[in-house]
């Protein structure tokens, strides 16, 4: 209604308590059980370092790899400025094309038309391409729900489905898990599988092979995720490795695509810049082994049922923050996962949402909130950072993702009112305005040394301080202050001793400097 | 009345732009197009990214096709091939074993029963080791170069280009186009590389020199 009487709405986030966008309790709880996990520890740390280092290799081959990503951050901010056009333009090349589009305001109604179609075909099994949209709306709990069969056909979505788990990671989703562990999942799992199957990767492979093979063959529906919808020709996109995407996009007699409204892009001439981004970024190969595109039905050459389900769920929330919305440009390569100190240690399962690491920990907030309930496990994803800056530095978009957790971090501070911390903090800025105030203040706190323990840490603040010390330990204050001590007259005669030694200039140059 | 999903969703757009108005934007393009190389080193580059993909490449003249498909599917023990319909003929003189012209009322199942497929190709990039199939006459319905086990597919040097700009400058939009990049692999156990999956585990490139 507001649309009409002219004054804009804020859209609404993903509806609470739908999908996988949230956990069931806050990063450093869910961190503390992760890290105390040693096998998940080793599997990460190898694996994350494996992919840095393929990544630097083939990203340094290209000696104008900062040239596309400056193209890829341009396209992709361009597409949401004009999003409306590009989406009905989508929306007219696939319709001409043969296929049928559908809207969905979240993921409660992606999930019903998916299902609908579904039933129209009179299938109950389907078989899935990876996908991260359909991962975030809960499409597999909901098929099952109504009786009907979904089988993932990723090897890792494979593992990760077979266990009853949760991915830990955009592009390798049971990287969580070592091969002894995905040995016993096939034997406990897959319906006559050869009792003497060993640990070799490629044999575990073969296995998943034998298995889904059948699949292929008979299953007449197939839903699928898009990394890229070309507004321009209708065309859509499949990225992948193992053929499974080929198989599910070639075989069956429908398809449906599910495609979060943010996949588009202007032109087909823009896969120039984002099939060399992508691959690079993300397995750190120069090209992943298939990329298929495909645009409405094509006569003779598979499915002719097509459909594709743009999906909402709180994008058009991100995209009415001006900072936050750049979360949107994210291209799913999963980079930033790889690099980031803080997911190389806890695991994406910390995050308790689809997208972990770094992007995910920009990207949940800004589809589902974070303070849609009280202590809501959201409101801590903002705070699972260093802000080293390595994400932004490895994102093939530019996605500045450590400015937009200090956003969000204040976001959420301001929207959590007036706390005691904040007046404390308040206290602080006025005390440190004051020279004399901020010196006495420095002399006080040195009493603090009674409340640490031998090692010089406190390990408990009291309130309103305890959230910083949940989860630090904090260095009890020193004897003396640094400004104290300049002020001394050891302070002074060291200075001096400096500057005898031509360590400091004996005039204060050191202003010329900066 | 109640709004659509699809004027919903196009309204909350337009709120969230009006809400949050962003400048124009122009994309840099400063990144390189339109490279060419001599094709010696086309060849040299394009094999050599197909070999690092564990691809098998086959170079030979035209007037050889026919011989090199043979040995290559003999070597495979390819008894039973599929071909598109448009294949050229002349490339499997030399080969003795059955062969089916594929149509498209031929069910999967159908082509899970065959050894090999051999296909021609649309375009190739070198430097990313990639093979662009178009769905063209002398390349196929897409099933027919995924399901069976090997693919021997025919790429022209006279079609190899240097980058991936030059590649998408030349193909057809409108057509269902697949990239292949080697044969299909996984890297989903603890990130280490197995070829082949469910597309064909093996790919032979048959690339003609002089064509």
């Amino acid at each position: 209604m507001n649309t009409f009487l002219g004054m804009p709405a804020t859209p609404p986030r993903s509806p609470y308590g739908t999908g996988n966008l949230r956990g069931d309790r806050k990063f450093p709880k869910a961190a503390h059980d992760e890290l105390a996990n040693g096998q998940l520890r080793r599997n990460l740390g190898r694996a994350t370092s494996t992919i840095r280092t393929k990544r630097l290799v083939v990203t340094g081959e290209l000696p104008d790899w900062e040239q596309l990503r400056d193209a890829g951050s341009a396209v992709k901010t361009d597409t949401m400025n004009r999003l409306p056009e590009l989406l009905e333009q989508l929306e007219q090349k696939v319709t001409e094309r043969g296929g049928t589009v559908h809207w969905a305001r979240d993921g409660v109604e992606a999930n019903e038309i998916v299902a609908r179609l579904i039933r129209a075909t009179g299938s109950s099994d389907v078989i899935k391409v990876k996908s991260m949209a359909t991962q975030e709306i809960g499409l597999n709990e909901h098929l099952e729900s109504l009786g009907i069969t979904p089988y993932e056909t990723d090897l890792a979505e494979l593992i990760v489905q077979l266990a009853d788990d949760k991915p830990s990671h955009i592009l390798v989703p049971a990287i969580h898990r070592n091969r002894d562990e995905i040995r016993q999942i096939f034997l406990d799992e897959i319906p006559g599988v050869d009792p003497d199957l060993d640990n070799v990767p490629a044999h575990l492979a073969a296995a998943a092979r034998a298995y889904l093979r059948e699949k292929f063959m008979t299953t007449r529906v197939a839903v699928s995720g898009a990394n890229f919808g070309i507004a321009e020709t209708g065309t859509l996109s499949v990225v992948e490795s193992e053929g499974n995407g080929r198989m599910c996009l070639t075989l069956p007699d429908t398809l449906i695509t599910v495609m979060g409204i943010e996949k588009v892009l202007p032109r087909y001439q823009d896969l120039e810049v984002f099939l060399q981004l992508l691959p690079r970024s993300s397995t750190g190969e120069r090209m992943n082994p298939y990329t298929s595109l495909w645009t409405g039905v094509t006569p003779g050459d598979g499915p002719q049922d097509f459909h594709l389900v743009l999906l909402d769920n709180g994008r058009t929330a991100a995209l009415a923050d001006p900072i936050g919305r750049e979360a949107l440009n994210c291209i799913r390569c999963s980079a930033c996962l790889n690099v980031c100190p803080v997911y190389e240690r806890t695991g994406g399962h910390a995050y308790g949402s689809t997208y972990p690491g770094p992007i995910g920990a920009v990207l949940t907030p800004q589809l589902a909130g974070m303070d849609a309930a009280k202590d809501d496990p959201n409101s801590s994803l903002p705070y699972a950072s260093s802000l080293c800056g390595a994400c932004f530095d490895a994102c093939p978009v530019k996605i500045d993702i450590p400015s937009m957790l200090v956003e969000l971090r204040h976001q959420h501070t301001e929207q959590s009112g007036a706390s005691a911390e904040k007046l404390a903090m308040k206290a602080a800025a006025a005390v440190m305005k004051r020279p004399k105030l901020y010196t006495a203040a420095q002399k006080a706190a040195a009493l603090g040394r009674v409340v640490g323990g031998r090692d010089g840490t406190i390990t408990h603040l009291p309130a309103p301080f305890d959230g910083w010390s949940d989860s630090r330990d904090t260095a009890a204050p020193p004897k003396q202050s640094f400004r104290s001590w300049l002020a001394s007259a050891e302070g002074a005669a060291t200075l001096r001793a400096a500057a005898e030694e031509g360590v400091l200039p004996a005039t204060d140059a050191h202003t010329e400097d900066q | 009345m109640t709004p659509t999903a699809r004027d919903t969703v196009l309204g909350r757009i337009r709120d969230a732009l009006a809400l949050a108005p962003a400048p124009a934007t122009t994309v840099p393009r400063d990144y390189r197009t339109g490279r060419t190389l001599p094709d010696g080193e086309r060849l040299a580059l394009l094999t050599d990214r197909l070999v690092d993909y564990k691809a098998r490449v086959h170079p030979c003249t035209a007037d050889d096709t026919a011989r090199v498909i043979a040995e290559v599917l003999a070597a495979h023990g390819a008894r039973r091939i599929g071909v598109p319909a448009g294949l050229d003929e002349g490339w499997l003189t030399a080969y003795d074993g059955e062969v089916q012209r594929d149509s498209a009322d031929i069910p999967a199942p159908g082509l899970d029963a065959l050894d090999g497929v051999v296909t021609a190709s649309a375009v190739s990039c070198a430097e990313t080791g990639t093979i662009f199939l178009d769905g063209s006459p002398d390349q196929g319905r897409r099933a027919l170069s995924l399901v069976p086990d090997l693919h021997v597919c025919v790429v022209s040097l006279s079609s190899v280009v240097v980058g991936v700009p030059e590649a998408v400058a030349r193909l057809v939009p409108e057509r269902p186009t697949t990239l292949i990049s080697g044969p299909s692999a996984t890297s989903d156990i603890e990130l280490e590389r197995v070829e082949g999956v469910h597309g064909p585990r093996t790919l032979a490139v048959v690339i003609r020199t002089d064509a």
